[in-house]
């Protein structure tokens, strides 16, 4: 009972600090699950009303990224008025970017500051329906010590990393005591799930095959390249990487890892700071460079990474609009940058001092965050999902040796043109 | 002859308490089920996506069966659904099959006296008490093949050599879930078969035990016959669960096609391809297997749903 | 020495029924108190006993007004249910008419949609009745879980029940009202008491719904609070952090359990039900 008075008491004090200005409203935002990524968008958030005199809330929304999508579609196909802005996934604009309203009008031009490929994966049909938070690429992790004593060069093709790993693997395995964990050459994420669509895209655009479709939806993926890059990747099994591989996340990817047992890492920059900790057995014995390429192309990753965007639903299209303006803005992602690590879309964070402090591979890493290669989620629209289900499960298959990489490559095409038979 | 109207009119009022007694639920389950279930069998009719809910056009059986440049498309020419109907059958028949002999080996365990067993039968509810999406991950991390603890333990043991990589391989993915389902369903089984053992009268056992017949004889001629309503019902449901299982496989392997259940399909199409149309379909389809398969088998087994049938 | 074997026997059994049960759980509480890179290494033991999950767990949201609600909505599910299904359960276990066959099956087909199948039209009809992101909604969507399970138990236990009671009631002038629950309900509780569990324990671990139908910090329930927690950066996951709240949440179940053992063990008093 005291409690709720309390409660009473403490809304209608909130109403009073709010009723400042002439039409103060509530904006809802929703910005991740609990933890690190909530404070921080609290922290921005609540800067935001202090200065606009307009109060936000937030909800949280579940860690993972899948069930995060199907609630967001739950409340969208609903027109649900309860969130104003989302916080959408870098391929989410092509499924949901009918239920965002264009941004433009409120943005004064500030799309133009970020990095163009991202402002460009967020405009659908000519209309910016979401605004760059925080982007992400895939890199390479490697254990400096070990290439170090093999003398070994970090590779820079996917030949060589295959090379590289099995070597170093071999040796080590030799020179272990017996009934030590095994060493492992190469992990990466092969579970039969997006991330598996993020691996293989890169074995392959890395490898000059394309992005499964181009720009205008055509099929792309039954290359000779794509065949080599996929066919690579099904020796990599049970040789330099472990079978539970196939199960594997970026969690357990970088479990293996930061344990000490892996020579090489494909996992996003996060896994940086964790491997780089104070209980990390593998403490100062860890290199980050731009994942494998053709040689002579510029350094490359798949683009992930987060949006804000602002419902058509919402009671109060500009307060959000402001709201996102603000949290993308040049001052917020430093904060977060120098904060948390989280990788600004604005090339011009990438020089300055204070970000580069905190993170010093981002200044090596800036080609690949620039660069980084967008999933063909606005050529397939809405079915950008069936293509990624339809790719990762003919990529694992390769892997998990129930079919050959050049009938599997046949096969995907088969399904992508039959996904696509009534238009993208 | 005499009480002959007095005891129709008895029945009557009784027939007439009966439908007043089972009002509020029907209206329950009418409002809460009647809507979403109704729904879903429109929406397989049409080509509605999750985002445009609105715009569904009507377009028959297409979801179904579809005939396109030469090719039979829509979920009954997938083969990859045939592939999760039989594998979904497979898993609620050994799931389930197991459960019920373990349940009633822990039910009967638990019917004993002795010491602190309301304490047994709490620590035995545990797994059941367990949120599914916690106790799965509880689950796919001790069966991580490189850090979990049962490769841990059985390399310890000395029974494998080399970590094994449970949910790589369809084969041991689909036992894995078998393994998790039943450790946290059979307390489901097992309290209800305890809760029917209780209802059993004890003369029949004190005349057993004074003839000298052997307990095992004893088991199958008077307890399982006795209890024979509660265990059909604790399977009906049990199976109609094993039928849909979703978040177990979801959660331990993933969306991986090799261990596809018939719910993870339907949910594959309903919310990751958002065709609410297909998934639907699937959804229907679904309904349907299951619905004649416990139709077959309260058929077929003359289970005695009406009582007084029996009497 | 054959009933000290016997007993042994007995013994190693209920032992091995423990184990089996416990030990996820158990791997669960070691894995509660550990953190960092020390969960990539596999234990069965805690290196130290570090409470900061615990904290954590109670200080990154509310928790305790998270169990509160759960058990409230749970509760008043099982509550609610119960009542249902027990006037349903004797009329279709105990009264002959027409159409009570149809009527059970009819019941049953509602557990044989996929939850997923219904979360949209239930989506909806939460919202055309205004009781999104409330208790009571969740508890209107979680009936549709714990009625038609219900309602079966009962009736199969309803049909067991000895007839001559009923009829002595009866002729001694008492309503239908009055022969359940003042007759039949008595007999009824060591059913009663495993259902309501059962029932409880459905509606506790409720996840879909819950994630759906609730949005805001008041009114999120425990397996959706759970699913929220994440860890010091993006992707990692908070491991410790999962396993400390399930340990938190599993308490108040077993805790139920020990309390409804002694209503499960009342009913044995009932004595001999059948005739």
């Amino acid at each position: 009972m005291i409690r709720r008075c309390l409660a009473f008491l403490l809304a209608a004090g909130l109403g009073l600090a709010a009723a400042r200005p002439v039409a103060a409203v509530e904006v809802t935002i929703s910005c991740g699950a609990l933890g690190q990524e909530l404070e921080l968008c609290r922290d921005g958030a609540e800067a935001w009303a202090r200065q606009s005199g307009h109060s936000v809330k937030i909800v949280s929304v579940p860690n993972s990224a899948s069930e995060r999508l199907a609630l967001y579609q739950m409340m969208l196909a609903g027109a649900a008025p309860q969130i104003d802005v989302y916080q959408i996934d870098v391929v989410w604009p092509g499924i949901l970017g009918h239920h965002f309203i264009d941004l433009k009008p409120f943005s004064r031009g500030a799309e133009a500051r970020h990095f163009p490929a991202i402002i460009a994966n967020n405009t659908v049909d000519g209309r910016l329906i979401a605004m760059p938070l925080y982007t992400d690429a895939g890199v390479l992790f490697y254990r400096r010590d070990l290439l170090e004593k093999h003398g070994r060069a970090v590779p820079s093709t996917w030949e060589a990393l295959t090379e590289t790993a099995a070597a170093i693997q071999q040796a080590e395995r030799a020179a272990a005591p017996p009934g030590s964990q095994p060493l492992w050459g190469y992990v990466f994420q092969g579970r039969a799930y997006e991330g598996l669509t993020v691996n293989a895209l890169e074995w392959v655009a890395g490898s000059g095959g394309g992005t499964i479709l181009d720009a205008q939806a055509h099929v792309t993926i039954d290359n000779d390249r794509a065949r080599a890059a996929l066919a690579r990747a099904g020796g990599w099994i049970g040789r330099i990487a472990p079978e539970g591989v196939l199960t594997y996340t970026e969690e357990e990817a970088r479990g293996l890892f930061q344990s000490g047992n892996a020579v090489f890492m494909r996992n996003w920059p996060y896994a940086w700071a964790l491997a780089e900790g104070e209980d990390s057995p593998v403490r100062g014995k860890v290199g980050i460079a731009p994942l494998p390429r053709e040689p002579g192309d510029a350094p490359t990753g798949v683009l992930g990474g987060w949006n804000l965007g602002v419902s058509r639903y919402s009671r109060h299209p500009a307060e959000a609009a402001a709201l996102v303006m603000y949290l993308t803005d040049t001052a917020e992602q430093k904060r977060r940058a120098v904060v948390a690590a989280y990788n600004p879309t604005l090339p011009a964070l990438y020089e300055d001092p204070e970000v580069l402090k905190a993170n010093p591979f981002f200044r090596t890493l800036f080609p690949t965050f620039s660069g980084a290669v967008a999933r063909p989620s606005l050529a397939a629209g809405s079915k950008y999902n069936r293509v990624s289900n339809a790719f990762w499960t003919r990529v694992h298959g390769v892997l998990a040796g129930r079919q050959q990489a050049d009938p599997a490559l046949e096969g995907l095409a088969q399904d992508l043109r039959r996904i696509g038979r009534r238009g993208w | 002859m005499e009480a002959r109207p007095v005891e129709s009119g008895l029945v009557r009022a009784r027939i007439r308490a009966a439908w007043i007694f089972l009002a509020p639920t029907l209206v329950v389950l009418l409002a809460v089920a009647g809507w979403p279930l109704a729904r879903t069998i429109w929406f397989s009719l049409t080509d509605a996506e999750l985002g445009r809910l609105s715009e569904a056009r009507f377009i028959g059986f297409a979801n179904y069966l579809e005939r396109y440049e030469g090719e039979w498309l829509g979920v009954l020419a997938d083969p990859l659904w045939w592939d999760a109907v039989w594998r979904t059958l497979w898993f609620a028949l050994v799931s389930v099959g197991l459960e019920a002999v373990l349940g009633m080996v822990v039910a009967l365990a638990l019917n004993a006296r002795f010491p602190m067993r309301g304490l047994v039968r709490a620590v035995v509810l545990i797994p059941w008490a367990i949120p599914t999406i916690v106790s799965a991950r509880i689950w796919s991390w001790m069966l991580n093949d490189q850090f979990g603890v049962i490769n841990h333990a059985l390399m310890g043991l000395g029974l494998i050599d080399a970590p094994v990589a449970w949910m790589a391989n369809a084969d041991t993915a689909l036992w894995a879930v078998v393994i998790v389902d039943v450790w946290k369903t059979t307390p489901f089984m097992a309290l209800l078969i305890l809760a029917a053992l209780q209802m059993l009268p004890t003369d029949c056992y004190e005349a057993a035990r004074v003839d000298g017949i052997h307990p095992v004889r004893v088991f199958f001629r008077v307890t399982l016959p006795l209890i024979r309503p509660a265990l059909t019902v604790a399977l009906i449901f049990r199976a109609l669960d094993a039928l849909r299982v979703f978040d177990l496989i979801y959660v331990l392997t993933a969306n991986s096609a090799g261990t596809m259940s018939m719910s993870v399909y339907a949910r594959q199409l309903l919310v990751e391809f958002q065709d609410v149309g297909q998934g639907s379909a699937a959804s229907t389809l679904l309904f349907l297997v299951i619905a004649l398969l416990t139709l077959s088998v309260v058929l077929l087994g003359r289970l005695k749903l009406d009582g007084e049938a029996a009497r | 020495m054959i009933r000290l074997a016997r007993h042994l026997g007995f013994a190693l059994l209920l032992l091995a029924i423990g184990a089996f049960a416990l030990f996820p759980f158990y791997h669960a509480l070691v894995t509660s108190f550990r953190s960092g890179s020390f969960l990539f290494v596999p234990a069965m033991l805690p290196e130290a006993l570090d409470p900061r999950n615990y904290e954590l767990v109670f200080t990154q949201q509310d928790f305790g007004r998270t169990i509160l609600n759960s058990v409230l909505v749970a509760a008043t599910v099982t509550g609610v249910s119960l009542v249902l299904a027990v006037g349903a359960a004797y009329a279709l276990g105990r009264v002959r008419f027409r159409g009570r066959y149809a009527l059970l099956l009819t019941i049953l087909g509602v557990s044989m949609f996929p939850q997923i199948a219904v979360l949209s039209g239930m989506f909806e009809l939460i919202r055309a009745l205004g009781l999104y992101d409330t208790l009571p909604g969740l508890m209107l969507a979680n009936l549709m879980l714990t009625l038609p399970f219900t309602i079966w138990v009962l009736t199969t236990f309803m049909r067991e029940l000895p007839k001559e009671l009923e009829e002595a009631a009866y002729a001694d002038g008492a309503s239908a009202l009055t022969v359940v629950t003042r007759v039949l309900l008595p007999l009824l509780w060591p059913a009663l008491a495993p259902t309501a569990l059962l029932a409880f324990i459905v509606s506790w671990n409720e996840f879909l719904f819950a994630l759906t139908f609730t949005l805001s910090e008041e009114t999120r329930t425990v397996p959706v609070a759970i699913a929220l927690l994440s860890g010091g950066s993006r992707q990692e996951l908070p491991w410790g952090l999962v396993m400390a709240a399930s340990t938190v949440v599993t308490i108040p179940i077993v805790a139920l359990v020990v309390a409804f053992q002694r209503k499960i063990v009342s009913g044995l008093t009932a004595g001999a039900v059948k005739g």
